[in-house]
């Protein structure tokens, strides 16, 4: 019954894997292998983890008192700047595209992507816009103009600083590497799953990859125009965005937030990709609703272009474009709410194991529906006309980049180690991290919400001694000292795993899908060969043979049995 | 949430269009919080009963969906979002009626850093401490004279972005007289933090009073030393930028100053307006409120003394 399928090696030997075997640092520069680039890109994303975080420390403690002088009003509003474009393009995205590219050809049974070397120019290129954007504090200044840099504050005639051009050539740079990474791994899910992986057999984490990648495709161009506007704008005298000289203020805005929205969701379904993988091997049963689960990720990345006005509420569009915006604000809602039920689903009835990694996707269920829920909030108009720009808007996006994106990105980190490195951790030390960064985390951004309902606006480099303002901003830069405490425990738990870990076996949690079949870590050539596919559960057939899903009768597939648990595997 | 109706927040509303808002966001709070409750109270209830027991390696039952749960799932969001896609619209509805040719009754315009109402049909040019009517129906213009910027007073309701090269309109009935204060809330670049507004709703036979008092041209200086002052002020740069009514300053770009001792604050709110305070802002501008627009001029001590003298006249 069950017979292996051969996986076919890349056509052509790669370049730079055949310099050298030990892994120095030369073979690592010039690797294509897509486990190597994908590992670079989570450490440039750890990397600038840390930048932006520390930059965030240093706000908060700015934040503490009212009228504080720690750092003023110039070196705050390039720190808040330059940590929210950190934390999207640097930080989120390289992470999100690290798991891609080195997950989506394990997980297909592929041995390579589709392009490896328009797989290292994405990361590179992307690496050197960080470089630049950098390159802007030796410079002259860097940008203080905002992430979302408005018009007309973003004309040379009131940000005099070189800062926003480097915003500008920075972020065309990582948008391009960004732009091909997502059609490589558009073309690698199409042409080299392996023979009988149908797309109904696809693994979650690999749909919401493979959506995702079309949402790339779609969003970034917007962004890359504005810029290269933008750019023109200040160098060559252009009126795209310059009022005085016949230009549109809000023209910015709506190209900026065309990109901008749907960027929320790139960085956030990968990560529910991952929650689904986690959440199903912690709980030793199957996703619940796969079917549904990635059709609401279609039905999400198609809503995604058709709402950036909410980002707009405020700047006097009129009622009837108002409510459209509002309706499709809202219906974007329902797919990405119904997702919590679905993970909620497959841990019902389970058997769960509260490792580091599913601690984290437990906790995102609790933070991102908070942070989901105060979503809808901005998408009901009257109460975003109360709450855009304010400490609200801080507190609701930090639960969903945070509590959201970089929680799910933890578990998938956690989940994922033994595979890529081949070490175990130490998970002692893992909870200690998890319960430090989650008090932490909450303790910094809950009471933002109340901040916001007082009257505080965001991106302020100080406030007036109102009631209210100074405890409340006192306990949440106590929480994010917290937080920033958290990262010693979760480095020294890095470096030890990478030290001197415990050997990881192939298959330490029993997973589900293919990656599991490659040693720990994978060799260069991944797999030679895979079981047959006749689920999207390909392992766990191979594994537990008696209750594989194909033998799953249409009972067990809608849970109309009272028991929960059957014996197993003796 | 007790805390927050004894500050001044979204939650203590004083207009109609703070309690439309107001209404509309206690509903949403509460089925918001209903939500959180469902989904923490399930998902603490499976932590604990699915919980695997230490050695305890048996499969669970592998069930992959339940079709009664997915048609819930998706039913009871999207009703809740028909409810409150309508009363949204409702309250949208009733909160910007559109103009129809209405003729403002303020405009408001932003600066960076500093807020300024003109009266139509009047002289009052009134910087940062606005004051409005109690009772009636107001049409404010929302303009902006270089950067984005944001008019929001959370007791008075809906903040309306001021955009370069637009107007926008905003409906306001302020129900209780009082003073509400309120920030800029569109990043406007270096001393966004301060560029606070302060609204004073007063009756409207006060605020009549206010109005014809604050057109009067300003007050002759008597003392000498405020002599010297009125006639640096007018012999420099300072006429370029600021206003004095009734002298021959008439600059546009910064705050009118012809009564500027009678406000409470000084350089949008950010200090008390006091005589020390003035001194050291003139002395150099750029340390108090760095990316100001006003240049240090480098005046000597004495010139200072007397400009200070002259402007604390101006009530």
């Amino acid at each position: 019954m069950i017979t292996d399928i051969e996986v076919p090696e890349p056509l052509s030997p790669l370049p730079g894997t055949n310099i050298d075997t030990d892994q120095g640092l030369l073979q690592w520069i010039s690797s294509v292998d897509h486990k190597q680039l994908g590992i670079m890109y989570l450490l440039m994303a750890l990397f600038y983890l840390l930048v932006g975080g520390a930059m965030a420390l240093l706000m908060r403690i700015q934040l503490m008192v009212p009228e504080n002088h720690f750092l003023g009003a110039i070196a705050y509003n390039q720190l808040f700047t330059m940590h929210g474009t950190t934390m999207i393009f640097f930080v989120l995205t390289p992470a999100i595209l690290g798991f891609s590219v080195y997950l989506t050809p394990l997980m297909i049974g592929a041995n390579e992507m589709a392009f490896p070397r328009l797989n290292a120019f994405g990361l590179w290129i992307s690496f050197f816009g960080g470089i630049v954007l950098y390159f802007s504090y030796l410079a002259g200044g860097a940008p203080d103009t905002g992430w979302f840099n408005y018009a007309p504050l973003n004309q040379a005639q009131f940000s005099k600083t070189p800062g926003v051009d480097y915003y500008c050539i920075g972020l065309l740079l990582t948008g391009i590497g960004t732009v091909a990474t997502a059609a490589n791994l558009i073309v690698t899910v199409i042409t080299l799953r392996a023979e009988g992986m149908k797309y109904k057999y696809l693994p979650v984490f690999v749909w919401m990859v493979f959506i995702n990648s079309f949402l790339i495709l779609a969003a970034f161009p917007s962004l890359n125009a504005a810029l290269v506007m933008l750019l023109i704008d200040r160098q060559l005298d252009g009126h795209f965005f310059n009022v005085n000289t016949g230009g549109s203020a809000l023209l910015w805005q709506h190209l900026f937030w065309l990109f901008g929205h749907p960027e929320v969701y790139i960085v956030i379904l990968p990560p529910f990709g991952i929650l689904s993988e986690v959440i199903q091997v912690y709980s030793r049963k199957p996703i619940f609703g796969y079917p549904f689960v990635v059709g609401s990720g279609i039905a999400i990345s198609l809503l995604a272009f058709g709402v950036w006005i909410h980002h707009m509420f405020a700047t006097g569009m009129g009622n009837t474009v108002n409510s459209f915006f509002a309706a499709s604000s809202m219906l974007i809602g329902i797919p990405t709410g119904v997702k919590i039920f679905n993970w909620l689903g497959t841990m019902y009835g389970g058997s769960i194991r509260f490792t580091t990694s599913m601690l984290f996707a437990t906790a995102f269920l609790v933070e991102f529906t908070i942070g989901g829920l105060s979503g809808v909030s901005f998408a009901i108009v009257p109460i975003d006309w109360q709450l855009t720009d304010t400490y609200y808007v801080v507190a609701h996006l930090h639960y969903v980049f945070l509590g959201g994106s970089l929680f799910g990105l933890f578990a998938g980190l956690f989940y994922w180690f033994p595979k890529m490195t081949g070490r175990m951790i130490d998970e002692r030390l893992g909870k200690w991290f998890f319960w430090l960064f989650v008090l932490g985390f909450n303790l910094t951004f809950f009471v933002q919400h109340i901040l916001g309902a007082i009257g505080m606006p965001r991106r302020v480099h100080t406030y007036p001694d109102l009631p209210g303002f100074e405890p409340l901003n006192m306990i949440s830069s106590i929480g994010a000292l917290l937080m920033g405490l958290s990262m010693m425990p979760f480095l020294y738990l890095m470096y030890t795993a990478f030290k001197g870990g415990k050997r990881a076996p192939d298959n330490p949690w029993d997973g589900y899908t293919l990656e599991w079949l490659a040693t720990s870590p994978p060799q260069l050539k991944s797999f030679s060969n895979i079981p047959p596919i006749m689920s999207f559960r390909p392992l766990h057939d191979l594994n537990h043979p008696e209750i594989g899903d194909h033998k799953t009768t249409e009972d067990d597939k809608y849970g109309t049995k009272d028991d929960d648990v059957v014996s197993g595997r003796d | 949430m007790i805390t927050l109706l004894a500050f001044p927040s979204i939650f203590s509303s004083a207009s109609r269009e703070a309690d439309a808002i107001q209404r509309l966001t206690i509903y949403f709070v509460v089925v918001a919080l209903a939500i959180l409750l469902v989904v923490v109270g399930l998902l603490i209830y499976i932590v604990i009963r699915f919980r695997a027991k230490p050695g305890d390696d048996r499969q669970p039952r592998q069930f992959t969906g339940n079709k009664t749960v997915e048609s819930i799932m998706i039913g009871v969001p999207t009703l809740l979002v028909i409810i409150f896609f309508v009363l949204s619209a409702k309250a949208m509805k009733a909160i910007l009626p559109p103009p129809n040719g209405h003729q403002p009754d303020i405009v408001i315009r932003g600066h960076q850093f500093w807020w300024e109402a003109e009266y139509p049909g009047t002289k009052a040019l009134v910087a940062n401490e606005i004051h409005l009517p109690v009772g009636r129906p107001l049409l404010l213009h929302i303009e902006a004279k270089d950067v984005i910027h944001d008019w929001w007073v959370p007791e008075l309701g809906t903040k309306m972005d001021a955009v370069p090269g637009r107007t926008n309109h905003l409906w306001l009935n302020i129900e209780k007289p009082g003073i509400y204060e309120g920030a800029c809330s569109e990043f406007c670049g270096a001393q966004h933090a301060w560029m606070r507004i302060w609204v004073i709703a007063q009756p409207e036979a006060e605020y009549r009073q206010w109005l014809a008092d604050y057109q009067r041209p300003a007050v002759t200086p008597t003392t000498e030393s405020a002599l010297t002052g009125a006639k640096f002020f007018n012999r420099h740069a300072c006429v370029n930028c600021h206003r004095i009514q009734g002298t021959a300053a008439n600059g546009q770009g910064g705050p009118d100053l012809t009564h500027f001792a009678s406000r409470k604050t000084m350089l949008s709110g950010m200090m008390p307006n006091t005589r020390e305070n003035l001194r050291k802002w003139l002395d150099n501008p750029q340390h108090v409120k760095p990316g100001a627009l006003m240049p240090r001029f480098v005046f000597p001590k004495d010139s200072i003394n007397v400009l200070v003298d002259y402007l604390s006249t101006l009530k």
